[in-house]
């Protein structure tokens, strides 16, 4: 058990953000909060794939003659576009609530189905 | 340490906190980043997580409100569907390749083709810009012109409904410029910003860098600016109009080097074919491309920012 400990323990720390992330976004009303929620969950998703690339006495994936051993550089490239993308579409989200919150008066998920109701 | 700031981010009901908790998240988990090697991603995400998007939710809280009304929901409820589900989550990492090691299904597939084979195929140290740019660049298109996407949904979210409540601005609301110790710092820090975006953009060969994160550093810069001395200075200085062809002339470069390379005799984003010598052509492919990456993706955060400002500046006339 304490050598799973040691050799799984980046797969838990991430297992814990999503965790909170998904709580975030499933328990809280406030759209701006959900955002964030949704955003520790994709860090989360970033964590996993570059922990999963790191390579033991690896080095940085920039050609040198000194370094034998490269971490794997396919989800480097992949989560760095991701990242971009990520603050993309964070960002339309964000628009949108300025707009809900222009349509509704409020950026809270109750209220707004309140209104929907009536 | 990631773990507890994400805790103090549930827990908190002011959201300006929790927007400068995220702040904190992002840079930690940048850190996070370089202790995996990943150094690109961390410039990016340093950029990014730490910087930009902190911005965009404080413009935000700003128009949407700083406090959450209601108290939390189906807590409990809630609680215990997470805990289930992280569970099972962890369960499922037992039979994970073990962190670190090197024969992990990961580093199996196609990682070793592009670490021996990269520098002499395509001739430059960073292998991650010669996947990003080189091997995956289908991939990078895509990406480019789904960043480009999604700053016209902002622009057509946040700009249509401009023209009506354009009123006389309450413009000192949404500048610094009368704390003199933030102004003179700012004011010295925004050329070298600009700088190093420029050096990032250009050394991504050799060195940690690429489009990405020079475009992402670029619009920092100049958003620092336009917070500095208002919207109205930065929309004078850099014209929106040419903001937006920029976003669009960006992912234009990009789509017509694919064409040349076309036109050349090869695939579409095959770059050997663009010199005599394929190298060369590799080089020239990937220095052309990350310009258009850098571009789009700069002038597309800047818009994003800028419309986001204009409407806090739109609410704030409005209200007077």
């Amino acid at each position: 058990m304490s050598e799973m400990l040691l050799t799984h323990y980046n797969y838990w720390v991430v297992m814990v953000l999503m965790m909170i992330g998904f709580y975030i976004v499933i328990a809280q009303g406030n759209l701006v909060k959900k955002l964030v929620g949704l955003n520790i969950f994709q860090t989360s998703v970033f964590i996993m794939y570059i922990s999963a690339g790191k390579v033991r006495g690896g080095s940085a994936p920039i050609l040198d003659d000194a370094v034998t051993i490269y971490s794997n550089p396919l989800p480097h490239v992949l989560i760095l576009t991701a990242i971009v993308v990520g603050i993309a579409t964070t960002a339309l989200g964000l628009a949108l609530v300025i707009r809900i919150r222009e349509a509704y008066g409020s950026a809270e998920e109750q209220e707004i189905q309140e209104q929907n109701q009536c | 340490m990631l773990i507890a700031t994400a805790i103090g981010i549930a827990i908190s009901r002011d959201l300006l906190s929790v927007v400068m908790l995220s702040s904190i998240y992002g840079l930690l988990s940048a850190n996070f980043f370089v202790t995996m090697d990943a150094v690109d991603v961390a410039f990016t995400e340093a950029a990014v997580g730490a910087g930009i998007s902190p911005l965009l939710m404080f413009a935000t809280i700003a128009i949407v409100g700083r406090y959450e009304k209601l108290p939390h929901r189906r807590v409990l409820s809630a609680l215990l569907l997470v805990m289930i589900t992280g569970a099972l989550l962890i369960v499922a990492t037992l039979d994970m390749p073990a962190f670190g090691a090197a024969d992990a299904p990961v580093q199996q597939h196609v990682a070793p083709r592009y670490i021996q084979q990269s520098g002499e195929e395509i001739g430059i140290p960073n292998i991650v810009t010669s996947v990003l740019a080189s091997y995956r660049g289908f991939d990078t298109f895509g990406e480019v012109v789904v960043v480009f996407t999604a700053g016209i949904g902002v622009l057509s979210l946040l700009m249509l409904a401009e023209g009506k409540s354009a009123k006389p601005v309450a413009e000192h609301l949404l500048k610094a410029s009368h704390h003199k110790i933030l102004r003179i710092v700012s004011k010295a820090l925004v050329a070298p910003i600009l700088l190093f975006a420029l050096y990032v953009q250009f050394h991504g060969d050799y060195g940690p860098g690429g489009g990405f994160q020079a475009g992402v550093i670029f619009a920092a810069a100049i958003i620092v600016y336009a917070m500095l001395f208002g919207l109205d200075a930065a929309r004078q200085a850099i014209n929106q109009t040419v903001v937006r062809v920029m976003a669009a002339l960006g992912v234009l470069i990009y789509g017509s080097v694919g064409l040349v390379s076309m036109l050349n005799g090869g695939n579409f984003l095959d770059y050997s074919v663009l010199a005599k010598d394929p190298l060369h052509g590799q080089h020239y492919g990937i220095i052309v491309i990350e310009l258009g990456v850098g571009i789009t993706v700069a002038a597309v955060m800047v818009l994003i920012y800028f419309s986001f400002a204009g409407r806090l500046i739109d609410r704030r006339g409005a209200n007077e």
